[in-house]
């Protein structure tokens, strides 16, 4: 082991190994081609208390650090991205009930999710409002005890499949940005509804739907911390769970890496094996260089948050944005060192590929994280 | 006074290896750079202990019961790993059955150790074990212990149909049907692949696991006269043990690829083998 991990860390890097050398490599392929949801995994990882990592142990959870949630991140995203995204899906639908939940809250919803026998889901995009949060339209008008809840959700992982959602909506659309606020909405609430199961490039087999709001009543006590408080909270849980994005990414980097590694050792040409010419060690070179620069980072990034670091968004930015830009490039070059083979679905690279495109672009695209790091680097300088 | 329930898990340390080797001048199998692990068919026996117990706990019936899942093992010390494995997958506590009076104990010496440890648990109801070892494939623990015991075996079980606290159901395959037994508890059974999925470790068990404390039960815990165990108390001696020898004979067929399956042809004609 490279880092230096305590025994509890080196543990669920060996559960999550497990799981995916039995459970995920063996089927991945399939979930893929068939976009089928990998519920019986996802219920293995809920029995393994991956789950539980983040949660406070007070509420059913183990109450470790980021830094644990990236290890195991990392290690599901070697085997399948789409399992990967499910599990962490499921952590951005909670983290902010953990930040700013009340207690009742936190008492109601958290146990059932630290145990995994209910997966949680983060609406916020919609049809004309993904980086720009202050364009949501969906509305929340107060009625007596309950938040009338009126617009649609587009592109929300664990759609369908969750039962738990933390969801956003204006509550004073005069106010933009500072107008939007968080509810949870349960599976099951009237005027609650899904829309179709989206067919992806990658991650295909994680769920993504539309959810569709219909004067929908949800009780004013789902509402989390105050009325405007929605892009603080946003803000406060992407600069959470942004280096677990960064720690799919070099999961997913690594194994293309692994797979690249492995087969230019057994392709001959010219009587010799692959590995042996210098163009391809130089790739494998620069690949393994940069996953480990990401790794570097994305462990930097979140052992500073796990020691109480408060000016985080910078660094947590950076984090999602060069692991998912090296991942981008390090699949893209195991498809190259696999050549034809590489292009065709026989093989697992092509894969790693269409999936790793999403870490560009979810959790705030890379051009939105630059946004952030530049607008933070200018107005702070080094600190 | 909450009733006690206690499923028991009988478990095997083995080598992890399909081909074993001997020493050929000690007759002992040579353990170097050998990984010992759970005997895969325990691995089911533990998962189904496990599952019983989520299944009473999950009937509301039971929620003042006192609900256990003991994994038991005779062997050397170092079997306490397999036990603390045990707890990492869901058992709540192991016991090691070793003492050097125990060594050489045949499957009857060994059945007789195991009843007289079961005896001395609380609660026992149902007895867990794996068809049979990887190491020994005899399959005759189970039996001689439900008999030492007085109780009822079912071997091959496939699926627990029905449980409570005072009978069970139990479906198994034979080769060519399917057979339902009701029987009253308590019972011992075994259990092969088709029972279940072991499931992964948990990081909690894990934790318990490195943690939880192996008690170890000798020959003065329980009290066995000395020719009742060990290699005095077996009815069996293994005389030699020796690595089969394999013949091959190996002919390669050389030549273009007409001529080698030509030759090929002729060759499987004469052996009356098409």
């Amino acid at each position: 082991m490279r880092y230096l991990l305590t025994e509890e860390q080196k543990m669920i890097v060996e559960i999550c190994r497990r799981i995916v050398e039995e459970r995920i490599i063996p089927v991945r392929a399939e979930l893929d081609e068939k976009m089928i949801f990998p519920a019986e995994i996802i219920a293995e990882i809920g029995r393994s208390d991956l789950f539980r990592l983040f949660i406070p142990e007070k509420y059913g959870g183990m109450g470790t650090g980021i830094f644990e949630v990236c290890l195991a991140t990392e290690e599901l995203s070697r085997g399948d991205l789409s399992v990967a995204t499910t599990y962490a899906a499921s952590g951005l639908g909670f983290i902010p009930i953990i930040l700013m939940g009340s207690e009742e809250q936190k008492e109601r919803y958290l146990p059932q999710l630290a145990s995994g026998e209910k997966l949680a889901a983060f609406g916020l995009t919609e049809a004309d409002a993904g980086s720009d949060v202050s364009a949501i339209r969906t509305t929340a008008v107060k009625d007596g005890n309950y938040y009338i809840l009126n617009g649609t959700k587009q592109w929300i992982t664990n759609g369908g499949e969750a039962d738990i959602y933390t969801v956003f909506a204006k509550t004073d659309p005069s106010r933009g940005a500072r107008g939007v606020s968080a509810f949870i909405v349960e599976k099951g609430t009237e005027g609650f509804e899904f829309g179709k199961k989206e067919n992806k490039l990658g991650i295909r087999a994680s769920a993504t739907r539309e959810l569709i709001f219909n004067d929908c009543k949800v009780p004013k006590e789902n509402l989390i911390s105050k009325e405007g408080m929605g892009f603080i909270i946003i803000m406060k849980t992407f600069d959470q769970s942004r280096p677990a994005v960064g720690a799919q990414a070099v999961g997913v980097a690594q194994a293309a890496l692994e797979e690249a590694l492995n087969y230019s050792k057994i392709r001959f040409q010219f009587d010799s094996s692959i590995s042996s010419f210098q163009a391809i060690q130089h790739m494998l070179a620069d690949m393994a260089t940069n996953v480990e620069a990401a790794r570097s980072l994305v462990y930097y990034t979140a052992q500073a948050i796990d020691n109480g670091e408060k000016d985080i968004s910078r660094l947590s930015a950076m984090s999602k944005l060069f692991a998912s830009d090296m991942a981008m490039k390090v699949t893209t070059d195991a498809v190259q060192i696999f050549g034809g083979y590489g292009f065709m679905k026989d093989y697992p690279v092509e894969k790693m590929m269409r999936d790793a495109k999403i870490t560009q672009i979810y959790e705030g695209t890379n051009q939105i994280q630059r946004n952030i790091i530049a607008l933070d680097l200018i107005k702070k300088g080094f600190i | 006074m909450a009733d006690k329930l206690t499923i028991i898990v009988c478990i095997k340390q083995v080598p992890g290896i399909t081909e074993i080797k001997i020493n050929p001048e000690t007759n002992t199998l040579i353990r170097e750079g050998i990984e010992n692990i759970i005997n895969p068919f325990d691995t089911y026996a533990i998962e189904e202990g496990v599952r019983l117990k989520e299944r009473f706990l999950s009937d509301t019936n039971n929620i003042n019961s006192d609900i256990q899942v003991i994994a038991i093992s005779m062997g050397p010390p170092q079997s306490k790993e397999i036990l603390k494995e045990a707890i990492s997958l869901g058992v709540d506590n192991g016991i090691l059955l070793s003492d050097r009076a125990f060594a050489g104990s045949d499957t009857w010496a060994t059945a007789y150790t195991l009843s007289k440890a079961i005896k001395k648990i609380e609660g026992w109801k149902i007895i867990i074990l794996g068809k049979q070892t990887l190491d020994g494939d005899t399959g005759q623990v189970g039996p001689e212990l439900a008999q030492i015991l007085n109780i009822p075996f079912l071997g091959y079980a496939s699926k627990i149909v029905e449980i409570d606290k005072n009978k069970i159901i139990i479906k198994r395959l034979m080769e060519d049907r399917y057979e339902t037994f009701e029987m009253k508890l308590p019972v011992a059974i075994s259990v092969g692949k088709d029972i279940n999925i072991p499931r992964i470790p948990s990081l909690r068990g894990k934790m318990k696991a490195k943690s939880a404390d192996i008690p170890v039960w000798d020959n003065k815990h329980l009290g066995l006269d000395e020719k009742e165990c060990g290699l005095n108390g077996s009815y069996t001696q293994v005389i030699k043990i020796f690595t089969p020898e394999h013949k091959h004979e190996i002919k390669i067929i050389k030549g273009t690829p007409e001529e080698q399956v030509n030759e090929i042809y002729s060759r499987l004609k004469e052996l009356n083998l098409i």
